[in-house]
């Protein structure tokens, strides 16, 4: 059954017990969606991991850029709010549904107005990846899909738009090289994989990720996110995929990974195995909302790469 | 009386049939402000309901382990959750000093919306009574979430999707945001009675009904809510204070107080009808003498009544 799943993943994507996304959908089924956020900031939702597209007198600049099978059904969507040229892409982590599209975009953006190619921004880890061996003898990332314009320190930042774009790494999350890019003027933030509203949190362990940087990570969001009156509005969250969010939903969100993970972590104290954890339902008041028996991340797996962090961390 | 010639006559018909298929699109004027009855579940919506009290609730396990889990220190610990404020389900039933106003448009006369202010965190709520649809899955969600009513003969009945994650019951049964909410609005002379219905796909098992009243208050002033969060509890950033599964000590405290067998304070949909009754007559032995919250139809009665 896993061998069968994973010829439906796209080549790059990872098929061990730590997943990946799944599999791009056929273009001519596929479905996004364009939403205006708030600001110069826009939403494509849909299939693939979600893009954030900002727009203004300078051109375009995405976060993230989906499966490269999407990109010209999503550049169609791109060019009814804007003729100019993409000037910026940042890659938030390495999983193919968020940079595949980085190669066509880099062309479907090139305008008369265009100074060469887009700028792709990315943690330096998400380069390491892309260049080094791929898991499970994947073929090589062609180069022209890299990140041209890596970053290793806390946070880069550039200007966009009339705005201020913030770009700050989350170590040891989803992935390792996990980034999330705030809006400073539209006020709103893109945060990857890192939040997921709509499933349990993908934590990609041989990447790097680790039940705790997700954890930092999603108080690191709430340490950003100002809601206005009444913990509602204010700065609107992106999130990897899913609706759109304010702060109180990744509220819900990291309250939900936290509490698990302190049951885990009391589980692994008292010396349960991981079946015993995976038997023992300790995240049965979340699974009706989050998980998953089926498909690429199953509430198991979830479960297995919390204990499998927090086990790791011990030693 | 002069009597009408024919002109006359047609143009007052036509008035006439005007003024008759106005009501149409607005059969009930619940303008006003309303004062909410607290004599059905005064001490759950009031000072707050018991821990462990899950009865009357068709809640499934899931939302069974929330509530054994639920630490009530979260909502001071969390700063986020001290502004938070009802949804629009919970708003119904909590502080529910309600101000209601119509919205028309000016030159058809139709009634556009229906506007609500609540006095609790000084919730506002607009119920779209012109048709339009409610937003992709994709949109926000919010607390009030998006409304759209209906008119069944005098009676409106409103649905609400997009709300936000949210609480069935204080005490830490959870509502989530793939609730859909339905209110059926009733106005009989001075008194308001709205019955609701949530159907909650991650939570209930059942719809859960409820009713809550009013009555016409003219003279009532709703002030200002106000609400500032603040570190309260010395605790490190990123806590969230929770139970572990099976060592919650507070879980029977209800069914004591109460003299109920456990059993039938972990609610479920069983535990909602009649036949339920007879399965525990024996196992239900009531205090001798009531303790708590004997008279609590007030805030200031049950704050009295519970110390």
């Amino acid at each position: 059954m896993r061998s069968l799943a994973c010829l439906m993943l796209f080549a790059g994507a990872i098929c061990g017990q730590q997943q990946g996304p799944p599999g791009p959908p056929d273009p001519a089924a596929a479905k996004l969606q364009m939403a205006h956020v708030q600001g110069n900031v826009y939403v494509l939702i849909g299939d693939g991991g979600n893009i954030s597209v900002q727009v203004g007198k300078d051109g375009i600049m995405l976060v993230d850029t989906g499966f490269a099978q999407l990109a010209p059904l999503a550049m169609a969507e791109i060019r009814k709010l804007s003729d100019g040229p993409i000037r910026w892409i940042v890659d938030t982590h390495v999983h193919t549904d968020h940079v595949g599209g980085n190669a066509a975009f880099s062309k479907l953006g090139m305008t008369r107005t265009s100074i060469g190619a887009p700028r792709i921004v990315a943690q330096s880890n998400v380069l390491n990846r892309m260049t080094g061996p791929q898991p499970d003898h994947q073929p090589k990332i062609p180069e022209a899909e890299w990140p041209n314009d890596e970053y290793f320190s806390p946070f880069k930042d550039f200007f966009m738009n009339g705005e201020a774009i913030k770009v700050y790494h989350i170590p040891n999350a989803h992935t390792d090289g996990d980034s999330i890019v705030y809006f400073r003027r539209s006020d709103v933030l893109a945060t990857g994989d890192i939040f997921t509203p709509d499933h349990y949190p993908i934590i990609d362990l041989e990447r790097g990720g680790s039940v705790q940087g997700l954890i930092a990570g999603l108080n690191r969001i709430l340490e950003i996110t100002v809601p206005t009156k009444y913990e509602e509005g204010g700065t609107l969250v992106i999130p990897g995929h899913g609706r759109l969010c304010d702060e109180a939903d990744v509220v819900e969100y990291r309250n939900m990974v936290t509490i698990i993970r302190d049951r885990i972590q009391d589980a692994i104290h008292r010396g349960l195995t991981l079946a015993q954890v995976q038997e023992a339902g300790l995240t049965t008041d979340y699974d009706t909302q989050y998980g998953a028996t089926t498909g690429f991340w199953t509430t198991s797996q979830f479960v297995e790469a919390v204990y499998q962090s927090l086990s790791e961390k011990k030693k | 009386m002069r009597n009408l010639r024919p002109c006359q006559s047609a143009g007052f018909s036509l008035l006439l049939a005007a003024l008759l298929a106005a009501p149409v699109l607005a059969q009930v004027d619940f303008t006003g402000e309303w004062s909410p009855l607290y004599h059905e579940d005064g001490p759950e919506r009031l000072p707050g309901p018991e821990l462990g009290d899950y009865t009357e609730l068709p809640i499934n396990p899931a939302a069974r382990m929330a509530g054994d889990t639920y630490d009530a220190d979260r909502i001071s610990v969390v700063t986020e959750y001290q502004c938070r404020p009802h949804g629009a389900d919970y708003s119904m039933r909590g502080l529910g000093n309600l101000r209601i106003w119509r919205e028309i448009d000016q030159t058809s006369q139709k009634l556009i919306a229906f506007h609500t202010h609540m006095l609790a965190w000084d919730s506002e709520r607009t119920i779209w009574m012109d048709g339009r649809p409610h937003p992709p899955d994709y949109a926000e969600h919010t607390w009030q979430g998006f409304s759209t009513g209906e008119w069944d003969g005098n009676m409106l009945t409103i649905t609400t999707t997009h709300l936000k994650t949210n609480y069935m019951r204080r005490n830490g049964i959870p509502r989530s945001d793939k609730a859909i909410f339905t209110e059926h609005w009733m106005r009989h002379a001075d008194y308001l009675t709205v019955v609701t219905v949530i159907d909650d796909p991650v939570y209930l098992t059942e719809p859960l009904v409820r009713s809550d009243n009013w009555s016409l208050d003219p003279g009532q002033n709703i002030g200002v809510f106000g609400c500032e969060y603040a570190h309260e509890v010395p605790k490190p950033e990123g806590t969230v204070p929770s139970h572990l599964p099976g060592k919650n000590p507070f879980l029977h405290e209800f069914a004591d107080w109460y003299g109920l067998p456990y059993e039938a304070t972990r609610g479920g949909a069983e535990t909602l009808y009649p036949e339920y009754q007879e399965k525990i007559k024996n196992e239900y032995h009531p205090p001798d003498h009531c303790t708590r919250y004997c008279k609590c139809t007030s805030l200031f009665d049950c704050m009295v009544d519970s110390k």
